[in-house]
């Protein structure tokens, strides 16, 4: 199949599926975002004849207008620009997911420090306050006080970016020192490890450890469940065990796999790139039909 | 094994085969992130600043 990759870093991430789409003889087409132009009916990105295009740009802006103008000239783009929206703001991701009966944490978004302050307030100590855009759990703060959330919102307040002033205020989920990380294609888990840390972050970014985790029947339909609430797509699903249950605190849609690759015995790229040739080959029984 | 000069110290760098346009690397004298170019043969630059929030 012909496969464009939209793109404005290669990571490790990018260059485990470029490898396998070559080893697969497909015909890829890098796609540098910043080169481009995307106008109404046509862009200068080589487009025409791809049979899909998966979009691994990391800046959000990028993954919002670049899939967007893609799908508008007929180009079927995973993940999808709708997926994308929600994924990339974490007010939508935490609304998406309660509206789809998932369970997840306790959230209040409020626009002023004042009310922010009520929030907080409200939720009682620790509870955890973060930005709505942002990733590897940059600018996330454990409130433990008054005075510390007094601190924060004013900090924000002389500091931040217009997106700063978007108060997203949620409870703090006593977790056993452990999260889980999912990686699924449209709700079906490729893959998923443990991320263990002293620190209440425990991002593979900031330095976990990893394990393997053991599905149950649970965790398997709440995957199945928070992808479809998003629209589906190649995601990443983070889950916490509250003793009885799980609770997803969000889904990612700019998936990072390397180090899920390296905890588990799955071949992760090859299963992304299943995928994508599953998602293909619909597109083009659908074009037969048509 | 092919290699290139960092944009930021001059250094010489080994790299791998596999190289990509648009990959980074990092100089391991300098600490400068350097994006690859070009890949035949390879073309190093600084990298661009995070510009905004990004990855997952
Ligand atoms: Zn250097």
């Amino acid at each position: 199949m012909k496969i464009g990759m939209l793109y404005s870093r290669i990571r490790r991430d990018e260059k485990l599926l470029l490898s396998e789409l070559r080893e697969r003889g497909h015909d890829v087409t890098k796609i540098d975002v910043r080169k481009h132009q995307f106008g109404l009916h046509d862009t200068t990105a080589p487009v025409d004849d791809l049979d899909i295009v998966v979009d691994r740009c990391l800046a959000t802006s990028r993954s919002l207008y670049a899939t967007r103008f893609i799908e508008s000239y007929g180009v079927p783009v995973v993940n999808s620009p709708e997926t994308a929206e929600i994924c990339a703001d974490k007010a939508k991701n935490s609304l998406a997911l309660a509206e789809a009966g998932v369970p997840t944490p306790e959230t209040k978004v409020a626009f002023t420090k004042e009310s922010a302050m009520e929030a907080i307030e409200a939720f009682g100590y620790p509870c955890v306050l973060k930005p709505v855009v942002g990733s590897w759990g940059r600018l996330m703060a454990k409130i433990d006080s008054r005075s510390a959330a007094e601190a924060i919102l004013e900090h924000k307040a002389t500091l931040g970016h217009y997106e700063h002033k978007v108060f997203y205020v949620q409870e703090f989920v006593e977790k056993p020192g452990r999260d889980i990380r999912v990686v699924a294609t449209d709700g079906e888990p490729v893959a998923a490890m443990t991320r263990t840390s002293e620190h209440w972050l425990t991002n593979a970014a900031k330095g976990g450890v990893t394990e393997n985790f053991e599905w149950d029947d649970e965790a398997l339909e709440l995957v199945q469940k928070a992808s479809d609430a998003v629209g589906g797509g190649l995601l990443g699903v983070d889950l916490m065990e509250t003793g009885e249950s799980y609770t997803v605190h969000e889904v990612n849609h700019t998936v990072e796999f390397k180090a899920l690759n390296e905890a588990s015995d799955v071949d992760v790229p090859a299963a992304v790139v299943d995928w994508l040739e599953a998602k293909a080959a619909e597109k083009t029984a659908a074009e037969a039909v048509a | 094994m092919t290699e290139a000069e960092c944009a930021e110290c001059g250094t010489t760098l080994d790299l791998a085969d596999d190289l990509e346009t648009g990959e980074i690397i990092d100089c391991g004298t300098c600490g400068a992130e350097l994006e690859v170019i070009d890949v035949n043969p390879p073309v190093l630059e600084r990298a661009p600043e995070l510009e905004e929030d990004w990855g997952e």
